[in-house]
């Protein structure tokens, strides 16, 4: 067993181990539908998996999933495009004031680890019961990566591209737009899809939790009709969307940044 | 050429000033927003009280802090949150190090971590409470789904990076599967396993308070909760207050210990 060395992988037959562990996925749920068909596990508390993949289709014509799927990705998106400018912003701010970053950079990494979510009611009192409570506690809690990855972009970039900036007398403006900021970029593309993800998370949470918008609020309706196998449908259908948002966030970024 | 850039890259100034320099801007920007707030809740511009003046929100934060019933609310949610933590903590170990140890499993398994660790986790709570009840027992599975994942990422990861010399070392000394794990795995990935329950922490508190705000009578989410539906905001900024203080105070004093642990290996 050498665990040290993943780099030098062994050729394991291609898709054999991506197999193993779908089949060890499809498994359980053959296992789980045996347990529960035989009385083992309550039904009441647990459905079985062909009613969850019954309710599915049941979930989708009915619950108006797209319009819930778009309106959770809007308010994902209005947050990306707020983290990006104030981000970004807060970052260059930092980077270009090096006293203001010294001051500051500490609180900005506190709020990165402070749960902001669990205000949330404060921030309904603030805004209401609306989509901006959401998009706000999406913000608040997406913003810090962002701008730490920022200051991290900007203050890596290298002193010799710094040097010929330099040697081409470029102001200011210009050192920014052709040299920091293109050498920043990768940094700051981890940062947003860092704080993409974070948006979402708290969005989908909240939602749940105020019953108000999306694919949040669909969970928490269902739960509270009991209609037990549409619940498990719509948590398998969140996770398929969060799952499909990160492989999408990863694929932009590998995009926006050709090696 | 040692001369101090100013504009984009330096803005250096002489050291012996700047510590003092910083503190200071921290004060005035402290300074400023306190001001801010007190203008703004002095000058009726948003709804009455939802924006309590410094003195009150002082007056609710003492006021919490003397109240027994606090302590004994805290009491329950720390308990949930360390019972959490041991069970996503020694879950997250095991699985971890099972990642960690065989390329293939990681192959095979790694996917559903990887892309299950962000999803949001409360989504689960209406299952929580089927399976464990309206009770404490929802509330530490919550706070223990939310910890496993960091864990067993962080323990994963850092198995992968002992040197090899290290579990040379270990095979030529013949040493079974539970001395290799004590005396050259668990030694090895310190800071890893401090790191990845420093997250795990953090995602327990999350993880353990929105489900306590969701469905509870007891716990410092059920008071923020109460604090909402009874409109008092003083309060609700107080608890919010005291909380930040815990959690953010939590993550530092163990973010620390890794330091510590770091430097200790190093």
């Amino acid at each position: 067993m050498n665990a040290a060395a993943p780099a030098r992988r062994e050729p394991l037959a291609g898709y054999a181990p991506a197999a193993v562990g779908l089949l060890s996925a499809i498994a359980v749920f053959c296992v789980l539908e045996g347990l529960i068909r035989a009385g083992v596990i309550s039904e009441y508390i647990m459905p079985p998996p062909s009613h969850v993949l019954a309710a599915f289709g049941r979930v989708i014509t009915e619950e108006h999933i797209v319009r819930r799927f778009f309106l959770t990705i809007g308010e994902c998106l209005t947050t990306g495009v707020m983290i990006t400018v104030f981000g970004v912003a807060g970052g260059v701010l930092l980077h270009r004031y090096r006293l203001l970053q010294q001051a500051v950079e500490t609180w900005v990494a506190a709020l990165a680890a402070a749960p902001v979510v669990l205000a949330y009611p404060l921030f309904m009192v603030i805004f209401g019961r609306n989509a901006w409570t959401i998009i706000m506690i999406g913000f608040v809690a997406a913003l810090p990566p962002v701008i730490l990855k920022t200051v991290e972009g900007l203050a890596g970039t290298r002193n010799v591209l710094l040097d010929v900036g330099r040697s081409f007398r470029l102001d200011d403006w210009q050192l920014f737009r052709k040299i920091l900021l293109p050498a920043a970029l990768p940094s700051i593309f981890v940062g947003l899809r860092v704080g993409l993800i974070f948006a979402l998370i708290n969005i989908v949470g909240v939602e749940f939790l105020i019953n108000f918008g999306g694919l949040g609020q669909l969970i928490n309706e269902l739960a509270e009709r009991y209609d037990l196998p549409g619940t498990y449908g719509a948590i398998g259908f969140v996770i398929l969307v969060s799952v499909l948002f990160f492989v999408a966030c990863e694929r932009a970024e590998r995009w926006l940044l050709p090696a | 050429m040692n001369a101090p850039r100013r504009g984009w890259v330096d803005f250096a100034s002489p050291a012996r000033n700047r510590a003092a320099s910083v503190w200071a801007l921290r004060a005035a920007i402290i300074a400023v927003v306190l001001l801010l707030w007190e203008i703004v809740a002095e000058s009726g511009w948003l709804f009455r009280d939802v924006v309590p003046t410094l003195p009150v929100i002082g007056r609710a934060i003492a006021r919490v802090l003397a109240d027994a019933g606090f302590y004994s609310n805290l009491a329950v949610t720390a308990g949930e949150i360390l019972a959490s933590l041991a069970i996503g903590g020694v879950a997250g170990v095991v699985v971890g190090l099972l990642l960690g140890g065989s390329p293939f499993m990681a192959r095979a398994y790694e996917g559903f971590i990887y892309y299950l660790g962000p999803t949001p986790k409360i989504i689960f709570f209406p299952i929580m409470i089927l399976w464990f009840g309206v009770g404490p027992g929802s509330k530490v599975a919550m706070g223990a789904l939310s910890s496993f994942f960091p864990i067993v990422i962080s323990v994963a990861a850092g198995m992968r990076q002992i040197a090899p010399v290290l579990i040379r070392v270990g095979q030529s000394f013949r040493a079974t599967p539970w001395q290799m794990t004590r005396t050259i795995y668990f030694p090895a990935m310190r800071v890893p396993i401090v790191n990845g329950f420093r997250l795990g922490l953090g995602l327990a508190i999350i993880g353990t308070l929105l489900a306590e705000t969701k469905l509870s009578n007891r716990g410092l989410g059920y008071l923020i909760i109460q604090s909402y539906t009874t409109f008092d905001m003083p309060r609700m900024y107080a608890l919010l207050i005291v909380l930040f203080v815990i959690a953010i105070g939590l993550n530092a004093v163990i973010g620390r210990y890794a330091v510590s642990a770091r430097s200790g290996a190093a």
